[in-house]
């Protein structure tokens, strides 16, 4: 593969696996069973995805477990700590729009990653399904699933200006069509607006760059409450290194 | 965990992609029927295409009573003529 692309892959991928071990942790507890089933399928469809992009970029099992913080792709976005329910569906909410839209370019389109996306964007509308039916609940249950939902919009929109930062190997550079990322974000506040607005609640405002700077999580740097979580992510792996299972 | 009226019971039932008619796959608790029914499809069809689910709040089934069984199965049971094979068919009856 190119190099763009592996970058492609690497970016991809580590949102993938980075929001699937977010959710992970929720196992066991979730507000209710059904929804304990929910949040795990969607951790298995994003850690499905994040299996085949990691493959296309080397090692999934070393890309995974043996890079540091600093070598990792993923929007800050997705390394957010779950917070209560309505943050982590704020979270969802925000990234499955994202991955929605950009799947559907992706899956149009002629590059690498097309096959992919091609097979990733039903299990995304189905993420993106269940973030809004969420979303409408909360923002228009009672006084304070109101309240918490909006605290969680209004905590994660400074992530949100990251997505639509050109990835590498996605811009079109190679010959393939690439992603128009202006109509992307476009389509994504879109999106969200009109569901943020269908749930009594309103759309955050001011700046949509993140802790550090536009792009970073790209660029691997990532927020704090990332290295503790690859610390135990990796643990095992790096305890017993070379071992297989 | 909320009170069981803010999630009440709903009864699941499934037909799958070849089948001919919708089967009980169980029950689920749901705040409405739209989340019904997306548990429904997690928990009992793993998302797989072309099937078919109806979601029932529970409340809304009305059951026969174990207790009156017998009065209310049984007449059929011990009256044979009331089912068609109690009847020998007449040789030269075509078209039956």
């Amino acid at each position: 593969m190119a190099p763009t692309a592996t970058a492609a892959a690497l970016a991809l991928g580590d949102d993938a696996l980075v929001l699937s071990h977010r959710l992970g942790e929720w196992a066991g507890h979730a507000p209710v069973l059904e929804e304990e089933v929910a949040l795990a399928n969607i951790a298995l469809d994003l850690l499905g995805q994040a299996r085949v992009l990691l493959s296309l970029a080397g090692d999934e099992d070393e890309l995974a477990y043996l890079r540091e913080e600093r070598a990792f792709r993923n929007l800050q976005l997705v390394e957010q700590p779950n917070g209560d329910f309505a943050h982590t569906i704020a979270r969802q909410l925000y990234f499955s729009t994202y991955q929605t839209l950009l799947y559907g370019q992706l899956a149009s389109g002629d590059s690498t990653f097309a096959p992919l996306a091609a097979k990733a964007v039903k299990e995304v509308a189905y993420h993106q399904d269940h973030a809004e039916q969420w979303t409408l609940r909360l923002g228009d249950g009672t006084a304070e699933s109101h309240e918490r939902m909006r605290r969680g919009l209004d905590t994660l929109w400074r992530f949100t200006g990251e997505m639509f930062q050109p990835v590498e190997g996605l811009d079109g550079a190679d010959g393939s069509a690439g992603v128009d990322w202006p109509a992307l974000q476009a389509s994504w506040t879109a999106s969200v607006t009109a569901i943020i607005e269908k749930a009594t609640l309103t759309v955050p405002t001011g700046p949509q760059e993140g802790a550090w700077a536009a792009g970073a999580g790209r660029q691997g740097l990532h927020t704090e409450p990332f290295g503790r979580m690859l610390a135990e992510m990796q643990h095992l792996h790096r305890s017993h290194p070379g071992a297989s299972w | 965990m909320s009170s069981s009226t803010d999630w009440p019971l709903w009864e699941v039932f499934v037909r799958s992609r070849r089948g001919l008619s919708h089967t009980h796959a169980g029950s689920l608790h749901a705040p409405d029927a739209e989340m019904a029914l997306r548990n429904a499809r997690d928990l009992y069809t793993r998302r797989s295409e072309g099937v078919s689910i109806w979601v029932v709040p529970s409340t809304q089934i009305t059951a026969s009573s174990p207790d009156e069984k017998d009065s209310f199965f049984e007449p059929a049971g011990d009256k044979p003529y009331r089912h068609p094979t109690f009847y020998d068919i007449p040789d030269g009856v075509k078209h039956l």
